[in-house]
């Protein structure tokens, strides 16, 4: 592809959201203002040392931050080449990443005097985490979850419930997260005056993907800390799966610009990419939904099309903003792992690292069994294991009794 | 440039009354059928028809309009059917400004220069894209402007003085004002409410400024035809096509007339308003 290389890939977005073409605000006239004075505040909140501040404190010792960068000398043996490494992002309370963001709007809700937080959610993690924020700060919370999603990740959908939280399942479109996210705006856009949309991932309307992205930077900041203690160095490569790929976009953006990082971000290819995926880089093309331009599944007349993944974090029809430029200009190699992969993945870090990963990671390590044996053993692997499994044992278990009879 | 939409409310200026606009989702519940039903919009009293252009995630619609849209979908409706639909219409009505009203990725899709150049062709005289923010006007609605389409805007109760010259800079045909913070079909519009919108929307304006969003009666489209510039039903003739249905969701001979007849009372609803003098 012919595209000019920019001078640093993480000067973006510009002033009107955009990555490339990516990004923008494609919104309803009656969320702009809302949107406009997100920014403003997000703006004054980065420039005031008093929120980090805050924030560190919370991120400390009520996340447990620094999450752990840890070796995972078995399967590292086991794959024969790449040294690899986890960023244990499941270890955080609440059970992944999501709770980085999410601690980050909240106070940003709280700044701006929002008493009601509504979010989305698919597997359920963000929920979680979103609702265990407001359980922390008394906030009224309300989730949107497909109903596909409450049936599948239920030991979530219970979590949520006893924090306080709200659980509205969706019925309408496909009743996974694009549904769930379309619902969250319709209860936006009613209620504009009271209510600030604390979106999961590095997607949605400018800014957004930016701000969720920055709340996510902790998890590459803090790798590159580590990996300089343990090794001296910076890692060779960097492995994330993505849905809407908040994790991912996380560990990615501090190591842009270093050029020698080969960086890789996981797609759910479902079923396979030529039936029900969920992969929306190997599988769609530009347009626009839920607030932005990227890469989209859909057919001929733009209607969007049904994602499938096993895992309800993935299972979405589109992908951040940012993921989508860094792919067009070439800096990060996006791949995908089937269902069935992630679920060999799943059990084998069960079995070799005693951690039973969460579904969606499941998908990224699956490409590192790939990945690792072709790199020599000094390269430094980096995998972004960005939640726990727990909430997906009953479904993985239904899965593997089911196909061992 | 003068579309059907800028000839119409000159006429109706004249006549001293509010225009009453329609809308219908396009191929709902099947193109044949929803040809005939734009054709009864006019005959029974519309001054101007939205036509909805059926998408998969109606981020700002309620569940009835979702539903029209899923039904078109279903039978197989598409935008390129939509301005067949368009170009039906025109066969027997030249006059009735048409406006397509929906969401950007089936236009972005299709290709911004050729869906103007095959909309303008088809007759097609104004669009209202619900996702297009003057933020983005670069995308639509400049390219609209030049091709000869009116592009119209909606201003919202949370749109504000400081921001409302931004949102009326490149709309033309009419402002639509949503009457409520909310999607399609929900809470009901307050006549006072809107009179104090209208006259603020006004005072940055001498475009026609229509009100939509939660206007269901007869009743209820004149109070707001007396504070307004028209008034726009769109759940209402959506609930009561779909109510004509069979079990399956196919037209039945009461179909057309379910949605004539409606369109038919609230065109006396708007036409019995006073207008508030100028």
């Amino acid at each position: 592809m012919n595209v000019v290389k920019p001078n640093s890939y993480r000067s973006g977005p510009d002033e009107r959201g955009h990555f490339g073409i990516f990004g923008g605000r494609f919104v309803a006239e009656t969320l702009m203002p809302l949107i406009l004075d997100l920014e403003k505040a997000y703006t004054a909140a980065k420039a005031d040392p008093a929120f980090q501040a805050e924030m560190n404190g919370y991120l400390k010792n009520y996340v447990g931050r620094p999450s752990p960068l840890y070796f995972a000398e078995r399967l590292t043996e086991h794959l024969g080449g790449a040294k690899i490494y986890l960023k244990r992002e499941e270890l955080n309370h609440t059970g992944s990443h999501k709770v980085n963001n999410v601690l980050g709007q909240i106070m940003l809700a709280r700044r701006m005097g929002k008493k009601r937080i509504i979010a989305e959610t698919g597997a359920g993690q963000h929920g979680v985490a979103t609702a265990t924020l407001c359980a922390r700060f008394g906030l009224d919370c309300v989730v949107y979850m497909g109903a596909v999603d409450v049936e599948r990740q239920q030991p979530n959908v219970i979590r949520m419930e006893m924090l306080g939280a709200k659980v509205v399942p969706v019925q309408s479109g496909t009743r996974t997260l694009k549904d769930a996210m379309n619902e969250a705006l319709r209860d936006w856009v009613t209620n504009v005056h009271d209510t600030f949309y604390c979106i999961g991932t590095v997607a949605g309307p400018h800014p957004y993907p930016t701000l969720v992205r920055d709340f996510q930077s902790i998890i590459g900041n803090e790798t590159k800390v580590q990996m300089q203690e343990i090794e001296g160095r910076l890692p060779d490569s960097l492995v994330a799966c993505i849905g809407g790929g908040s994790n991912a976009m996380g560990l990615f953006h501090p190591f842009l610009d270093d050029s020698t990082v080969e960086i890789f971000g996981v797609e759910a290819a479902g079923h396979g990419l030529t039936q029900l995926h969920a992969a929306s880089i190997a599988g769609g093309r530009p347009g626009v939904l839920h607030g932005n331009r990227t890469y989209l599944l859909m057919d001929a007349d733009g209607q969007i099309q049904d994602a499938h993944s096993i895992s309800a974090g993935l299972d979405y029809p589109g992908i951040g903003p940012e993921h989508s430029w860094l792919h067009e200009i070439g800096r990060v190699n996006y791949l995908s792992a089937t269902d069935d992969e992630a679920l060999a993945a799943f059990q084998l870090l069960s079995k070799l690292e005693g951690i039973i990963p969460a579904l969606e990671p499941a998908h990224a390590i699956a490409k590192v069994m790939e990945l690792a044996p072709k790199r020599p053993k000094d390269h430094l692997m980096v995998v972004n294991l960005s939640g726990r499994g727990d909430k997906d044992v009953p479904q993985v278990g239904d899965i593997l009794r089911g196909k061992s009879k | 440039m003068t579309t059907r939409i800028d000839t119409r409310f000159a006429e109706l200026k004249k006549q001293g009354r509010a225009a009453f606009v329609t809308y219908v989702m396009a191929g709902d519940p099947d193109p044949a059928t929803s040809l005939e039903i734009v054709k009864a919009l006019s005959k029974s009293g519309a001054d101007v028809i939205e036509l909805g252009i059926p998408f998969t995630d109606p981020m700002a619609d309620g569940p009835s309009i979702q539903a029209a849209g899923l039904r078109a979908l279903k039978v197989g409706m598409t935008l390129k059917k939509t301005l067949d639909l368009v170009r039906g219409f025109r066969k027997d009505d030249n006059v009735t400004p048409l406006v397509l009203m929906g969401y950007y990725n089936p236009i972005y899709i299709y290709g911004v220069d050729k869906f103007l150049a095959d909309a303008k062709t088809a007759g097609v005289d104004g669009l209202i894209i619900v996702d297009l923010p003057p933020e983005e006007d670069d995308e639509l609605c400049i390219p609209a402007l030049k091709a000869g389409l009116n592009f119209i805007r909606l201003a919202t109760p949370t749109t504000d003085d400081k921001r409302l010259p931004a949102v009326l800079a490149n709309t033309s045909g009419f402002v639509y004002y949503v009457s409520i913070a909310g999607i399609t079909g929900a809470a009901a519009a307050d006549a006072n409410a809107v009179g104090e919108a209208v006259a603020r929307i006004k005072r940055h304006t001498k475009l026609p400024i229509c009100v939509g969003f939660g206007i269901r009666t007869p009743e209820a489209a004149r109070a707001i035809a007396e504070k307004a510039d028209g008034s726009v039903v769109g759940t209402a003739l959506v609930d009561a096509l779909k109510n004509s249905l069979d079990a399956e969701g196919r037209a039945t001979g009461q179909t057309v007339k379910a949605v004539a007849e409606l369109t038919a009372a609230l065109a006396q609803g708007v036409k019995g308003a006073q207008q508030a003098a100028e």
